[in-house]
């Protein structure tokens, strides 16, 4: 009798679960629904000036014209392709660094003024002269993909390392452990949610830098469509681009938080 | 025989404005297969003298002996316990326990079974692949216990390994440890600030004294409890009286040593 009476709560209570989350569902479907709707018809009643802000409507056909021959294909594969990698050698890169930093306290200690600039510094800014060293091409927008997320990483992922409870230190060097094996076992993997947190933070990143960087070489990618159709006025492409940008960011995102819940699943 | 000897000990922390003794002219030695206790009050050294024995600092003046040779020359095999239980929580149970065999590029399947049999010893059949996540307070400190002992080290630290449990799994887990400990005839330090844990343990209390860390006075423990299994010891008749004297002594020592002996160098230059 009580036990079909606990579980008549535990059903209650997976209820009003499941309607929070359909609430919350329909609210979010409700926002986007009413943004694309109202931009509409803003446009359509000439709220707003149709040719700057285009419409929902205008942005689709000028998506459906583009992905059919092809172009906008090559464009957003382009810019995929450039961020995904700046991202990852970003990334990369900087826990390398920081790996590097945490092996000697000294080179830490010497290289701290270097690292609070090289981090203060607006990384776009060292667009021109990236574009002059390496050519116009892929090499220096993946470059701009990567140093944009370098430097945070490093500083970053370091002030985790240090901030590893001790105490596990203490357990490895009671087995003599060397400072190598210290990393591997203790240092490294307790420091894996802090490296995820900066991948999320990378992903933005690596958006902007490649955005700029085609902003000002490139004559592929999604950030040479904005400017482009800035150019000619041509304001539908300018927004189905950085519509299809919010879509692959969003989706990026996503993924790397799959792998978050995959990699933290024994980390507390 | 004589194990261990600290000779004339001393250890000093250094910062930028001062320095504070932490450690003063601590000499004692610990026989073979002996377990002594460290009992005082917090802030007396008490974990600082074990870290020192496991190598991870270095005494500022005096020596620590193993055997004959100094303790930097020889290859002391110690096994360190925390007071909490440190399981890596990213690896399972049976890589945690297997952890110093790994670094000491040990990774024979004898070791493995070894591992296993010494998890069902301390009552942990059947867990090596979980992770510490799902074990309670009391089975995560038997598994470091597990962790410390299978690389078989010649000597036990232990720092207060049993003040972060509550107190039935400590009564429970410190007859655990006694037994294994009579068992495999482990020389041992406990470090811990709790009387009765100590008594109950040990063969050989020393009472150390605060601002700096020194000696203060050393209890033999009777013959009759040190047989006893601590929970047993506990409610034998000598344990009261010996509980009596370590208290008072406790006592006066707070009494005698309320002024901090932080030493400014500022002065001198």
């Amino acid at each position: 009798m009580t036990h079909d009476n606990d579980q008549h709560l535990h059903e209650k209570y997976k209820k009003t679960l499941k309607r929070e989350k359909r609430f919350v569902f329909s609210w979010q479907i409700i926002i986007l629904i009413s943004f694309f709707g109202l931009w509409e018809l803003a446009s359509r009643m000439y709220w707003i000036d149709p040719l700057i802000f285009s419409s929902p409507s205008e942005v689709y056909t000028v998506l459906v014209e583009n992905f059919s021959d092809g172009s906008m294909l090559a464009h957003t594969q382009v810019t995929l392709f450039e961020t995904v990698l700046g991202f990852l050698i970003g990334t990369i890169l900087g826990i390398i660094m920081a790996t590097i930093l945490w092996s000697s306290e000294r080179f830490s200690k010497i290289m701290d003024p270097y690292l609070v600039i090289m981090n203060a510094m607006p990384k776009v800014a060292l667009g021109p002269i990236i574009i002059v060293a390496m050519g116009p091409g892929y090499l220096s927008i993946i470059t701009m993909g990567a140093i944009i997320s370098v430097v945070i990483t490093t500083l970053v992922v370091y002030s985790a390392f240090r901030e590893v409870d001790p105490n596990y230190v203490k357990v490895l060097k009671s087995f003599k452990a060397t400072r190598g094996q210290i990393f591997k076992e203790a240092i490294f993997p307790a420091t894996i949610p802090a490296m995820i947190s900066t991948l999320k933070v990378n992903v933005g990143l690596s958006w902007v830098g490649v955005v700029v960087g085609e902003f000002l070489v490139s004559n592929e990618g999604l950030g040479y469509l904005i400017v482009y159709g800035f150019q000619v006025f041509d304001f539908s492409l300018v927004m189905s681009s950085l519509i299809l940008i919010a879509i692959f960011a969003a989706l990026m995102y996503k993924i790397v938080e799959r792998i978050e819940v995959f990699l933290i699943r024994h980390t507390r | 025989m004589s194990f261990l000897t600290l000779d004339h000990l001393s250890h000093h922390y250094f910062s930028k404005k001062n320095y504070t003794k932490a450690l003063d002219d601590i000499s004692f030695s610990v026989k073979d297969g002996e377990f002594v206790a460290l009992l005082g009050p917090s802030g007396c050294g008490k974990s600082t003298i074990l870290s020192i024995i496991a190598g991870i600092i270095e005494h500022t003046a005096g020596e620590v002996y193993v055997g004959e040779q100094p303790l930097r020359k020889s290859e002391l095999d110690i096994g360190y316990m925390l007071q909490q239980d440190y399981l890596f929580p990213w690896k399972s149970i049976i890589d945690n326990v297997l952890i110093g065999p790994k670094i000491g590029r040990d990774q024979s399947s004898e070791t493995k079974k070894r591992a296993v049999d010494l998890l069902e010893q301390v009552g942990l059949a059947n867990i090596t692949d979980s992770y510490p996540d799902s074990l309670s307070g009391g089975m995560r400190q038997r598994v470091a216990l597990v962790r410390t002992l299978i690389t078989n080290p010649k000597i036990l630290l232990l720092d207060e390994p049993f003040s972060a449990l509550d107190y039935q799994t400590k009564l429970k887990l410190e007859d655990l440890v006694w037994d294994l400990l009579q068992k495999y005839n482990k020389t041992s330090v406990l470090v811990t600030h709790d009387i009765g844990e100590a008594i109950a343990m040990s063969d050989r209390i020393i009472l150390m004294d605060a601002n700096p860390g020194s000696i203060a006075k050393t209890f033999e423990v009777p013959l009759e409890l040190r047989n006893e299994k601590p929970f047993s010891a506990r409610r034998h008749p000598k344990y009261q009286i010996l509980f009596d004297k370590v208290w008072e002594a406790l006592n006066q020592n707070e009494a005698g040593s309320q002024q901090t002996k932080v030493v400014d160098s500022s002065n001198d230059t």
